[in-house]
């Protein structure tokens, strides 16, 4: 038994907490949110950036930062909105949405930031 | 004024029901048959007797016919083509009217096309390859109850292919006990968890208790994960009515998907309760016991990709599909061919893929294909880049059987799903660095470490019996 892992998952551990894809892998650093922010914008899809409070993270809404980034190519750009949300909402969750306005779904539900 | 007059006496098919000259009309409905014939029966008189035997005809002339217009309502051969690499069967294709059919009604169109006709004399073997469904016969059905992008929004889940997992052992664990495996499965990272097929509401564990404990488990480790959970409760009985008082139960308990084996249970039973999953947001998973009888033989019986056209229409938001790398029977590219006429809106014609004709779905949302079958963390790779993201990938043993338990089976499962997912996103070819990708991940992963050393070995690389014909 002695080389038998505990899963260390606790119902009031902050670290339990998942958010979706991605969620089981360490945390992104710029450069890995930017391929998969390419990933998005190569399919096409609309990025769009939202925030909330840990309390709420279960929410289908959290809020919106300012409107989804359509058409909006520049991955610089989508990455700078990121940062301006993060720093504007101190102790949110900040995610990025891939809108696929195709499939009239979300192609990419990325957290890349946890409070 | 009649232009016919009544003949009596045994019916030469060919002269009423071969017609290579016909132009199918876009609202017929089109039937693609292999048939082997009984020795010294020419080809054009099989395929003319299977067309009559599965619409209008029987085997004599009778004087009512008279009383109707045959030429409207028969069924018509139309074309004969070889099948690549067996002299002893042919293609026959066969085009009905669309008002053969009561509308909406799988149940009717199975029962004529795949009724008599399959223990009729004439012919030593029958196989149902494929069917056209015109527009005009999809848009009478009701199809999926929700389809995957709703499926997607109510469970919260975007960007990856789902993960499942069959609670075993099949049968014998008590209520309480089998709400604990689900838990551990689900506090681990998977989305769903599964009754299995042989589960219903026996002695040893009723199907109410089941449901309540079961509940338990998906709200703990939703609270717990903050992630959306469901469980597929099996909802498949001896009754109808039982049926339906079981579908009634988990949507009161807040459960949001249920379960139906529709071959077993039947047509009729299934379309009932994918109409009431859709009225009542229910999430309609549907397993698919009994089909290997129907579909494993490649010259009798009926192939999966009509069986699974059939499920479309009636309605079902999940279907097994085969897993192609795992302990279950399935061709890559027929697999190809049937998961694309679950999901896709339009299937052009491929007969690399088995597909005989175009499939236009009209309305009709997805399904998502459920792998299922004797697969483990190492199949991942092969997983995504097969199925995509559209799909659940479904590991009974590959969760159960990890050395430390189900929640730390899930969780190698889930990493390991996420490490291929984000991999391919990043335009790395998942054949040839799947192996790499996984390594990587493992340094993170205790769990997904574990279980890669657990089934290193393990593969299922038999002969398919049912391939498609080759050329």
């Amino acid at each position: 038994m002695t080389d038998i892992q505990d899963y260390p998952s606790r119902m009031n551990d902050a670290a339990s907490k998942r958010f979706g894809a991605f969620s089981y892998l360490p945390p992104m650093d710029a450069a890995q949110i930017r391929k998969q922010i390419e990933f998005a914008v190569a399919n096409g899809w609309n990025c769009a950036v939202e925030h909330v409070e840990p309390s709420r993270a279960a929410a289908n809404y959290w809020y919106m930062w300012k409107l989804p980034m359509f058409g909006d190519t520049d991955i610089d750009r989508i990455m700078r909105e990121t940062e301006a949300c993060k720093r504007a909402n101190p102790g949110h969750h900040v995610r990025v949405i891939g809108y696929d306005n195709k499939a009239q779904s979300q192609g990419m539900s990325l957290v890349v930031y946890r409070a | 004024m009649s232009t016919r007059s009544y003949d009596a006496g045994v019916k030469e098919y060919r002269q009423t029901y071969w017609e290579p000259d016909y132009l199918p009309a876009d609202t017929d409905i089109l039937a693609c048959f292999k048939i082997v014939a009984q020795e010294g029966v020419p080809r054009e008189e099989a395929a003319a007797a299977v067309a009559a035997e599965s619409s209008t005809g029987t085997w004599t002339t009778v004087w009512t016919d008279l009383l109707t217009d045959l030429d409207y309502y028969k069924g018509r051969a139309y074309r004969i083509e070889n099948v690549p690499g067996d002299d002893t069967a042919f293609y026959a294709f066969v085009a009905y009217p669309l008002d053969l059919f009561e509308e909406g009604s799988v149940v009717n169109v199975i029962t004529s096309i795949a009724g008599n006709v399959f223990g009729f004399k004439a012919v030593r073997s029958l196989r149902l390859e494929d069917i056209r469904f015109p527009v005009a016969y999809v848009v009478t059905c009701g199809g999926p109850p929700n389809g995957i992008q709703v499926e997607r929004d109510i469970m919260n889940k975007y960007g990856r292919a789902m993960l499942g997992c069959t609670i075993k052992p099949k049968l014998g664990l008590s209520a309480k006990n089998y709400g604990r495996a689900v838990y551990e499965c689900l506090r681990g990272g998977l989305d769903f968890t599964k009754d299995d097929e042989n589960v219903n509401s026996q002695s040893f564990m009723r199907w109410k208790q089941r449901f309540d404990f079961v509940a338990e488990a998906v709200f703990q480790a939703e609270a717990e994960t903050g992630e959306r959970k469901g469980h597929y409760l099996n909802v498949t009985a001896p009754t109808v009515e039982d049926m339906f008082q079981r579908a009634e139960y988990a949507k009161s308990l807040g459960m949001p998907i249920i379960m139906h084996d529709f071959l077993t249970a039947g047509f009729t039973a299934n379309t009932s309760l994918a109409n009431w999953c859709r009225d009542n947001g229910m999430l309609l998973h549907i397993h698919r016991a009994l089909h290997a009888v129907l579909d494993r033989n490649p010259l009798h019986g009926i192939h999966f990709r009509v069986l699974a056209k059939m499920l479309r229409l009636s309605g079902g938001d999940h279907l097994h599909s085969g897993t192609v790398v795992g302990k279950l029977e399935g061709d890559k590219q027929a697999t190809l061919g049937w998961i694309k006429l679950m999901r896709d809106r339009f299937c052009a014609e491929d007969r690399d893929q088995g597909l005989f004709f175009d499939q236009d779905w009209a309305h009709m949302p997805g399904m998502f294909p459920v792998a299922s079958g004797g697969i483990h963390v190492w199949h991942m790779p092969a997983l995504c880049s097969i199925f995509g993201d559209d799909a659940v990938f479904q590991f009974g043993g590959g969760t159960l059987g990890h050395p430390w338990g189900n929640a730390a089976g899930a969780a190698a499962n889930r990493v390991a799903l996420e490490a291929c997912t984000e991999a391919r996103n990043q335009g790395r070819e998942m054949d040839r660095e799947g192996r790499d990708v996984l390594e990587a991940a493992a340094r993170h992963s205790p769990e997904l470490r574990a279980a890669m050393d657990t089934w290193k070995e393990i593969k299922f690389e038999f002969d398919t019996v049912d391939k498609l014909a080759a050329g």
